[in-house]
C-alpha cells in the first residue's frame, strides 16, 4: 500500500444555497493518478480547485475537510499556506491559451511559482524548466521559453503549462480538461507526453475530464461523478470491465449506433465546384473546395481546427462569398454573397452553428425565436402560428411548457434543439451543422444526433455536418469529405473513406480517435511508432 | 455612464489592435506621424473655413461702427483681406509651416513670440495637474478594482463621479471660495510672472490646478477600474492565484501590463483635455496662458491668433494621441514579436 497523499471527505461546496459538490470523499496515494470523470455541472473542477485551496467566486467551501500529507487544504495554518497552491499542489488548465499570460515570456511564467516560493535559485529553476520542456517533447527545449505565448501552439501551450506545473516538484498536480480544447490529432500527442511526464515525475495526479475515453488512458483509478455527488469509484479496469452504477454503465458503453452507408450517388442538391476563399487579401483559407451533396443524405466534412470547414459553411451561406469557384443549389446557380440571393434560397439553407448559447437572442423567448422565421417566411400569425410553434417544439422533443422560457432558463441540450428548431421552421432542404454537439456533453450530444437522424428520416432534409470527430461521422453520414489545410485530401462514400488504403493525414486522424478501453494510448503510439521507424 | 465606459474600451481596443501585421515599431511610428500630419492639414483647412464664417468683420470691429467706408477698406488692403480667400490660405499656412503665424489684428505684434510664453504656461499647468492626477486616478482605480463592489469601491466612485460633474467654473469657485476667500490660504489669482521660482510658481497655481485634477480624475479613475476588472477576470489571473502569489504581485505583474493600451488611451484623452481645455480654468484664475490669450481674441475678431492658437492645440491633441498608440503597440507583446 502505497502512502496516502491526498484525503478528503465530506467535501461540501455551495454557491449561495445551491449544493454545487455533496459530501465528495475521496484517497489519493502518492505517484497515483485519479480520474474524475462526469458532465458539466457535476463539480470536478470545483472539487479539483478545492484541492489547491481555491474556489472560484460566488462559490464557498461550506463543510468536510481536505489533508494533504496530513495539512489542512482548506484552513491551512500560517506556515503551511505559502508552501499549498504553486508549490506543492499546482494546476493545468483546460486552456492554456487562455491561461497564459500574453504579456510575459513563457520560461518567466513557466518558473514564476519556484522562485516565488524559493523553492530554487534562478539558474536551477531554469535548466529544470529546459529538461521538463524537452521531457514533454517541446521544440528546441533550450529556447522554447524565449517565446510568448501568442508564439506557440495550443498543442506546445498544453504542454508548456504541464511544464510550469511539474516546475516546482510538487506533490500533486489537478489536470483539469487539459486536453478538451485541443484537436484529435494534437490530444494523442499532448496526452501521451503528459502521460509520460507523471510516470517520468512520480509526481501524483487528479485528472479532470468529461471524455471516459481520455481519462482512461492516464488514470489508475476514475471516480465517476454526477450532479455533484459521487457515483462510482474504482480502478480503470473494473470500471470498464464491470461497472456497477446504471450512469457509469452507459457513459461505459456509450457507442452510436451506425447508420449503414447509403451514398447512392443520385440527385445532387448542392455541388460546390473549385471554391476559393478567405479572409485576409491573398491568404486562402479555402483552396480548389469541390464537394457534391447528395439530396436527403448527410454529407460529414472532417477536418482539424484551421482546416477551413466553418469557412466552408460561411461560404455556402453566402456570408463569407468565395473569390472564385461555383456553387450550385438545387439545380440553380447561387449568388456567392449573401445579399445577392433572394429569400427562397434564404430559407432553404438554414445552418445550426457549435454554440447555441451565442447563436440565441438572450431577450427573446423560445416562442419568440421560433415564430420569427415561421411569420418572416410564410406569413403564419395568431393561432395558426401558436399551433405550429407547438408542432415544432413536439418534433424536437421539448415539452410545450417551454415555450416562455429564455434560452437563459434552458439546458445546453434544450438551447441546442431550440437552434435545430428555428432551423427546421424554415422548412428548408439544406441544413448545415456546424459542430453543433462539441459543446455538449456526450450523452446529450447523443440525443441530439438521434433527434436529427430521426428528423431526416421523417423530413427528408440533407445535413452538410461539420464535425472533428470521427465516432459521429461513424454513426450518422453517408457521405465524407476529409480536409486539411483548405483541401479535401479524401472524399467518397462513408464505406470508402474510413477504409484502408488510407492517405497519411486520414491514417493520423482515424489513429488518433479515442477508444474506449485502457490501454489504447500506449498502442496507438506503438502504432504510430512501428509505422515510422522502418524508413531506414 | 459605467456603460459609456465600457463602450469607450471596445473602442479604443479596436483603435488600438494591430491594423497593419509585421510593420516593425519604426515604419508604425512613421505612418503614424504621416497621418498625424495628414490629419493636421485638414484640420487646418477647417480651422482656416471656420474663421473665415464667423460673423463680423475685423475692420470693423478694430475700427468702431462709425468708420467710414475708405478706411474700412484701406485696413483691409492693408491686412491683405481683399485677396481671394484660397490664396490667404496658402499663405497662412506656408507662414505656419515655418512658424510664422504671422501678426494679430489688434495689436500687430508676432503672433508666435506672444504665444511662446503663454504655450509654456500653460503645458506648465497641464503638467503640473498630469503630475497629480495620473497617479491618483490610476491608484484609485486600481484600489476600486481590487474592492470592487465593497464600500470602498462605491465611495471612490461616487466621489470622483460627483468631481466630473461639477462645471469647472463652479468647482473653481468653490476651491477660490474655500481656499482664499474663507481661508486666505492661497491666492485666488494665479498671474505667474518670469521671476518666480519654481516654489512661488507651484503656490499660485495650486488652486487652478486642482480645479483641473477634479476635471478629469473620473475618468480615468473609472476606465482604470474597468479595464483592470476586465483584465481579473481572465484565466491567467486565476493561473497567477494558483501559483499562491499575493495580490500585489497579480495586480502589478499580471494584471496592469495588460490593461496599459485602454488605460493609456484614456490618460491621452485627458492629458490632451488637460492643454486644450483650460480655457475656463485659466480664465477664472487669470492665468496668463493659451486658454486666456485664445478668449481675448476671439472677441476681438483677431482671426489670425485664434487659428494659430486652433493649429496649436489641435496639434498638440494629436501628437498626444500618437504617443498614446505607440505605448499601446509597445505594452502589447503580439505586436512587438510577431510570430
Amino acid at each position: 500500500m502505497a502512502e496516502l497523499l491526498l484525503n478528503v471527505t465530506d467535501l461540501e461546496i455551495k454557491a449561495g444555497a445551491t449544493v454545487i459538490v455533496d459530501k465528495v470523499s475521496f484517497t489519493l496515494e502518492k505517484g497515483r493518478v485519479l480520474g474524475l470523470i462526469g458532465e458539466s455541472g457535476a463539480g470536478k473542477s470545483t472539487i479539483g480547485l478545492a484541492s489547491l485551496g481555491h474556489a472560484r467566486q460566488g462559490l464557498r467551501i461550506t463543510g468536510g475537510r481536505a489533508e494533504l500529507n496530513g495539512r489542512d487544504i482548506l484552513k491551512p495554518a500560517r506556515r503551511d499556506a505559502r508552501l499549498l497552491a504553486g508549490a506543492s499542489v499546482t494546476y493545468v488548465a483546460q486552456s492554456a491559451a487562455a491561461a497564459f499570460n500574453p504579456a510575459h515570456r513563457l520560461i518567466d511564467q513557466v518558473i514564476e511559482a519556484t522562485l516565488w516560493h524559493r523553492l530554487m535559485p534562478r539558474a536551477e529553476a531554469t535548466e529544470r524548466a529546459k529538461a521538463l520542456f524537452a521531457l514533454l517533447g517541446l521544440p528546441d527545449p533550450a529556447h522554447f521559453g524565449d517565446r510568448y505565448p501568442h508564439q506557440a501552439s495550443g498543442g506546445q501551450l498544453q504542454r508548456a503549462m504541464t511544464a510550469m506545473a511539474l516546475c516546482p516538484n510538487p506533490e500533486l498536480i489537478v489536470f483539469d480538461e487539459p486536453t478538451t480544447a485541443l484537436d484529435v490529432t494534437t490530444q494523442i500527442d499532448v496526452l501521451a507526453a503528459i502521460k509520460h511526464a507523471i510516470s517520468k515525475t512520480g509526481t501524483a495526479a487528479l485528472y479532470i475530464s468529461h471524455d471516459l475515453a481520455v481519462v482512461a488512458q492516464v488514470a489508475d483509478e476514475i471516480l465517476v461523478l454526477r450532479n455533484g455527488r459521487m457515483v462510482e469509484r474504482g480502478p480503470v479496469e473494473q470500471i470498464f470491465r464491470a461497472p456497477e452504477e446504471d450512469y457509469t454503465k452507459r457513459l461505459v458503453s456509450l457507442r452510436r449506433a451506425e447508420k449503414p452507408s447509403q451514398a447512392r450517388g443520385g440527385d445532387v442538391l448542392l455541388r460546390v465546384s473549385g471554391i476559393k476563399a478567405g479572409y485576409a487579401r491573398g491568404v486562402s483559407i479555402l483552396d480548389d473546395v469541390s464537394l457534391d451533396l447528395v439530396r436527403g443524405e448527410t454529407l460529414a466534412v472532417v477536418g482539424e481546427s484551421g482546416s477551413g470547414k466553418s469557412t466552408l459553411a460561411r461560404v455556402i451561406t453566402g456570408l463569407l462569398p468565395a473569390w472564385s469557384g461555383q456553387l450550385q443549389f438545387d439545380g440553380t446557380v447561387l449568388a456567392p454573397a449573401l445579399s445577392a440571393r433572394n429569400a427562397e434560397t434564404h430559407r432553404n439553407i438554414q445552418i445550426v452553428n457549435q454554440i447555441p448559447d451565442l447563436a440565441l437572442n438572450p431577450r427573446q423567448t423560445v416562442e419568440a425565436i421560433l415564430s420569427r422565421p415561421l411569420a418572416f417566411y410564410f406569413g403564419l400569425k395568431g393561432p395558426a402560428l401558436r399551433q405550429r410553434v407547438a408542432t415544432l417544439l413536439d418534433q424536437i422533443e421539448l415539452p410545450s411548457t417551454l415555450r416562455d422560457r429564455y434560452p437563459a432558463e434552458l439546458s445546453g441540450g434544450q438551447k441546442q434543439r431550440v437552434c435545430i428548431a428555428r432551423a427546421l421552421a424554415a422548412d428548408p432542404k439544406l441544413i448545415i451543422c456546424d459542430e453543433p454537439t462539441s459543446a455538449l456533453d456526450p450523452l446529450v450530444a447523443d440525443g441530439i444526433l438521434d433527434l436529427l437522424m430521426r428528423l431526416q428520416r421523417e423530413a427528408g432534409t440533407s445535413y452538410l455536418f461539420i464535425t472533428h470527430d470521427l465516432a459521429i461521422v461513424r454513426s450518422i453520414a453517408d457521405s465524407v469529405v476529409v480536409m486539411l489545410g483548405g483541401k479535401v485530401v479524401r472524399s467518397g462514400g462513408k464505406a470508402d473513406v474510413l477504409a484502408p488504403p488510407f492517405d497519411p493525414y486520414t491514417e493520423r486522424l482515424i489513429a488518433s480517435v479515442p477508444e474506449m478501453r485502457p490501454g489504447w494510448l500506449d498502442d496507438a503510439i506503438a502504432g504510430r511508432n512501428r509505422s515510422e521507424t522502418p524508413k531506414p | 455612464m459605467a456603460d459609456g465606459i465600457e463602450a469607450d474600451i471596445k473602442v479604443m481596443s479596436v483603435l488600438a489592435a494591430p491594423k497593419a501585421r509585421g510593420l516593425s515599431l519604426w515604419a508604425m511610428l512613421g505612418r503614424r506621424l504621416a497621418l498625424g500630419l495628414v490629419l493636421l492639414w485638414a484640420v487646418s483647412l477647417v480651422i482656416f473655413a471656420g474663421t473665415q464664417i464667423l460673423p463680423g468683420d475685423v475692420a470693423t470691429a478694430m475700427l468702431g461702427q462709425q468708420a467710414t467706408p475708405e478706411a474700412v477698406a484701406s485696413i483691409r488692403q492693408e491686412l491683405g483681406l481683399e485677396q481671394p480667400a484660397a490664396v490667404r490660405y496658402v499663405k497662412w499656412l506656408g507662414g505656419a509651416v515655418t512658424g510664422d503665424f504671422g501678426r494679430s489684428y489688434s495689436n500687430r505684434q508676432d503672433i508666435a513670440k506672444s504665444i511662446a510664453p503663454r504655450l509654456k504656461n500653460t503645458l506648465l499647468l497641464a503638467a503640473m495637474a498630469a503630475v497629480i492626477a495620473v497617479p491618483l486616478s490610476i491608484g484609485l482605480g486600481i484600489l476600486s478594482a481590487l474592492h470592487a463592489g465593497s464600500w470602498i469601491d462605491r465611495t471612490i466612485g461616487l466621489v470622483t463621479l460627483s468631481a466630473v460633474s461639477l462645471p469647472e467654473f463652479f468647482a473653481g469657485y468653490l476651491l477660490i471660495a474655500y481656499f482664499s476667500v474663507t481661508h486666505f490660504w492661497l491666492p485666488s489669482s494665479a498671474t505667474v510672472s518670469d521671476g518666480m521660482s519654481l516654489g512661488q510658481r507651484f503656490v499660485v497655481t495650486l488652486l487652478p490646478c486642482l480645479t483641473l485634477v477634479l476635471a478629469v480624475v473620473g475618468h480615468m479613475m473609472r476606465m482604470t477600474r474597468v479595464a483592470l476588472l476586465n483584465v481579473m477576470a481572465s484565466p491567467y489571473i486565476e493561473t497567477a492565484l494558483l501559483k499562491g502569489l499575493p495580490w500585489s504581485r497579480i495586480v502589478w505583474k499580471h494584471a496592469l501590463p495588460n490593461a496599459v493600451s485602454p488605460i493609456v488611451n484614456v490618460v491621452a484623452l485627458n492629458l490632451a483635455y488637460l492643454v486644450v481645455g483650460v480655457v475656463v480654468v485659466e480664465v477664472i484664475f487669470v492665468y496668463p496662458g493659451m486658454g486666456q490669450y485664445l478668449v481675448d481674441h476671439v472677441a476681438k475678431r483677431d482671426v489670425p491668433v485664434v487659428q494659430a492658437a486652433g493649429l496649436v492645440f489641435a496639434a498638440i491633441y494629436i501628437l498626444l494621441n500618437i504617443v498614446a498608440d505607440m505605448i499601446s503597440v509597445i505594452a502589447n507583446p503580439r505586436l512587438r514579436h510577431p510570430r
